[in-house]
C-alpha cells in the first residue's frame, strides 16, 4: 500500500512578476509523477523556507529572473540550514549569468536551469540527485 | 530510516516540534508501516481539536476563506492546523498544489501549520489518508483544524464524515439554481457561505440557496411577519434543530469572517448540547471501521493467490463464462 512521491516546491522568490518559466516547470514536474507545491510571486526567504519545511519538500526550485539570485540564494540556503532543512535539493531556474553558476553551487544549489532548458533534463536531474542521497 | 526513530518523531510532535510533524505526515500520506505504529501512539492524544471542513466548486474562494478565517482564529488566539487537498493527475500520478497560494498572509505565523496534500486518485474530495493527517495535527494540539477539500462540487462528501462542522463554500454567477438542486452538497452543508460578495448576483444566489434549504427542510418555515412557524412533523422544534446560516463574505478582503466564526462556534455549541456530538463521533468510528475492514480484508484475500489466478477469473468474466457476481463467490470460497 506504501506509496512514495518526490516532492517539490517551486517558489519565486523577490520582487519580478514573471512566473511563466516557474508554471513551465510545475506543469513538467507533475506530469513526471511529482507533487508539486506551488507557492505564487514574491516569496520571501523565510516564507520559502516556512513553506519547505511544513510541506517536508525533496526539492526546492526558485525561479529567479530579477538578477538578485546572489543575495536571495545564500539566504533561503542558509535558513533551510537553521531549520534542519539541509538534505533538501536546492535548484535555480531563470535568468543566472554563466559566471555566477559555479558561485551558485558553492552555495550548495545541486543545479542551475536556464531559459531553454529542456524540462527533461530537471526531472533526470532531481531523479537521480535524490536516488544518490544517503537516506533515500 | 531506522525503525526506532519513529518513537522519537512521535514524542517530538507531541513535543511541538515542526519538523517531525511534517515528516510524519509524509509517512501517514506514504502509508509506510511505521505511520501505522505512529497513529496507534498518537490516538490517545487526538479528539481535542475542532474539525471544520471547507467545500465547493472550484474558484468559489475556498483558498482565502480558509486563510482569512485563519487570521479570524488566531486573532482569538487560536492555534490553527490547515490541510488543503488538490487533485493528482489521473494520467501522470503528479499533482501541482496551489492552496498555499491564496493563504500567504498566514507566513511567519507558527500558531499555524499549512500542508498540502494530493487526493492520489481518492473520489469524494479528500485522500484516502486525510483523516489520518488530520488526527496527526490534532495530537500536535492545534485547537482547530482546517480542511479544505478538492473543489469539484457536487461529490465530496467524503468531508461531512471527517469534519466536525461542514462549510460549502458558493459565489455568484457559477450557474443556475438547478446546479444547487443537482448536488448533495448542500445536504452536507452546516454553513453556507456566499463568497466574493461584493460582485453583482449575489442577492440571486443567496435566495436560490435558501430555497433549497426550504425544499429540503432545513429552514424553518416563517410566518408572514417573520416569526417562526410552529414546530412540525418537517420542521422539528427549536433544541434539536440547526438552522444552517447563509452568510455572505468577501474573504480577499477579510469581510464577514467574525459571523462566520461566530456560526462555527453556535454549531459546535448546538451539536454538544444535542448530543449529536457523540452520536456523529460513535457513526463515524464504525464508518471508519468498516471502511478499513473491507479494505484489509480485500488485501488478504488477494495475498493468498497469484497474480495470474485472479487474470483467469478476469478473462472468464470477460468471455462472459462467468458472471461477476458468481465470480466473487468463487474467489471467496477459495475454489
Amino acid at each position: 500500500m506504501s506509496e512514495q512521491k518526490i516532492r517539490v516546491l517551486i517558489a519565486k522568490p523577490g520582487l519580478d512578476g514573471h512566473d511563466r518559466g516557474a508554471k513551465v516547470i510545475a506543469r513538467a514536474l507533475r506530469d513526471a509523477g511529482m507533487e508539486v507545491i506551488y507557492t505564487g510571486l514574491r516569496q520571501t526567504p523565510e516564507m520559502i523556507a516556512e513553506a519547505a519545511l511544513q510541506e517536508d519538500v525533496d526539492v526546492i526550485g526558485l525561479s529567479i529572473l530579477s538578477g538578485a539570485h546572489l543575495a536571495l540564494v545564500p539566504r533561503i540556503v542558509e535558513l533551510l540550514r537553521t531549520e534542519g532543512l539541509d538534505d533538501v535539493l536546492v535548484l535555480v531556474g531563470g535568468i543566472i549569468p554563466d559566471e555566477d553558476v559555479p558561485t551558485m553551487h558553492e552555495m550548495g544549489v545541486s543545479g542551475v536551469f536556464g531559459p531553454g532548458t529542456n524540462t527533461e533534463d530537471i526531472v533526470n536531474h532531481i531523479k537521480s540527485a535524490l536516488a544518490a542521497r544517503p537516506d533515500a | 530510516m531506522p525503525d526506532d526513530s519513529i518513537t522519537t518523531l512521535v514524542q517530538d510532535v507531541l513535543a511541538g516540534s515542526r519538523r517531525a510533524l511534517a515528516r510524519l505526515i509524509t509517512r501517514v500520506e506514504n502509508r509506510t508501516a511505521e505511520a501505522h505504529t505512529a497513529l496507534a501512539a498518537l490516538y490517545p492524544h487526538t479528539g481535542r481539536a475542532y474539525l471544520v471542513g471547507i467545500t465547493g466548486a472550484p474558484g468559489t474562494g475556498k483558498s482565502s476563506v480558509v486563510n482569512a478565517l485563519t487570521r479570524t482564529l488566531r486573532a482569538s488566539g487560536h492555534t490553527v492546523g490547515i490541510v488543503a487537498v488538490d487533485p493528482t493527475s489521473p494520467f501522470s500520478g503528479g499533482a501541482v498544489l496551489g492552496d498555499r497560494i491564496r493563504m500567504v498572509d498566514l507566513a511567519g505565523d507558527r500558531g499555524v501549520f499549512i500542508r498540502s496534500m494530493a487526493n492520489r486518485g481518492s473520489l469524494g474530495g479528500l485522500a484516502v489518508t486525510t483523516g489520518d493527517v488530520v488526527r496527526v495535527l490534532d495530537a500536535a494540539g492545534f485547537d482547530y483544524v482546517l480542511i479544505e477539500t478538492v473543489g469539484a462540487g457536487q461529490s465530496e462528501v467524503d468531508i461531512a464524515r471527517t469534519a466536525y462542522t461542514t462549510i460549502v463554500v458558493d459565489a455568484p454567477g457559477l450557474g443556475d439554481d438547478v446546479q444547487a438542486i443537482k448536488a448533495g452538497i448542500l445536504e452536507i452543508a452546516d454553513v453556507l457561505v456566499v463568497n466574493k460578495a461584493d460582485r453583482p448576483g449575489v442577492e440571486n444566489t443567496v435566495r436560490a440557496l435558501r430555497t433549497m434549504l426550504e425544499l429540503g427542510h432545513r429552514v424553518r418555515p416563517t410566518l408572514h411577519h417573520g416569526q417562526l412557524a410552529p414546530p412540525t412533523r418537517f420542521a422539528p422544534p427549536e433544541y434539536d434543530f440547526w438552522q444552517v446560516p447563509i452568510l455572505k463574505t468577501v474573504a480577499t478582503e477579510n469581510e464577514g469572517m467574525e459571523a462566520l466564526a461566530e456560526a462555527i462556534e453556535r454549531h459546535r455549541a448546538h451539536l454538544q448540547e444535542s448530543g449529536l456530538m457523540a452520536e456523529r463521533a460513535r457513526h463515524r468510528a464504525e464508518t471508519e471501521l468498516i471502511e478499513r475492514l473491507r479494505e484489509a480484508l480485500l488485501v488478504r484475500l488477494l495475498a493468498g493467490r497469484s497474480p495470474d489466478d485472479l487474470e483467469a477469473v478476469v478473462q472468464r468474466v470477460v468471455q462472459r463464462e462467468l458472471d461477476p457476481g458468481s465470480a466473487v463467490r468463487e474467489l471467496l470460497d477459495g475454489r
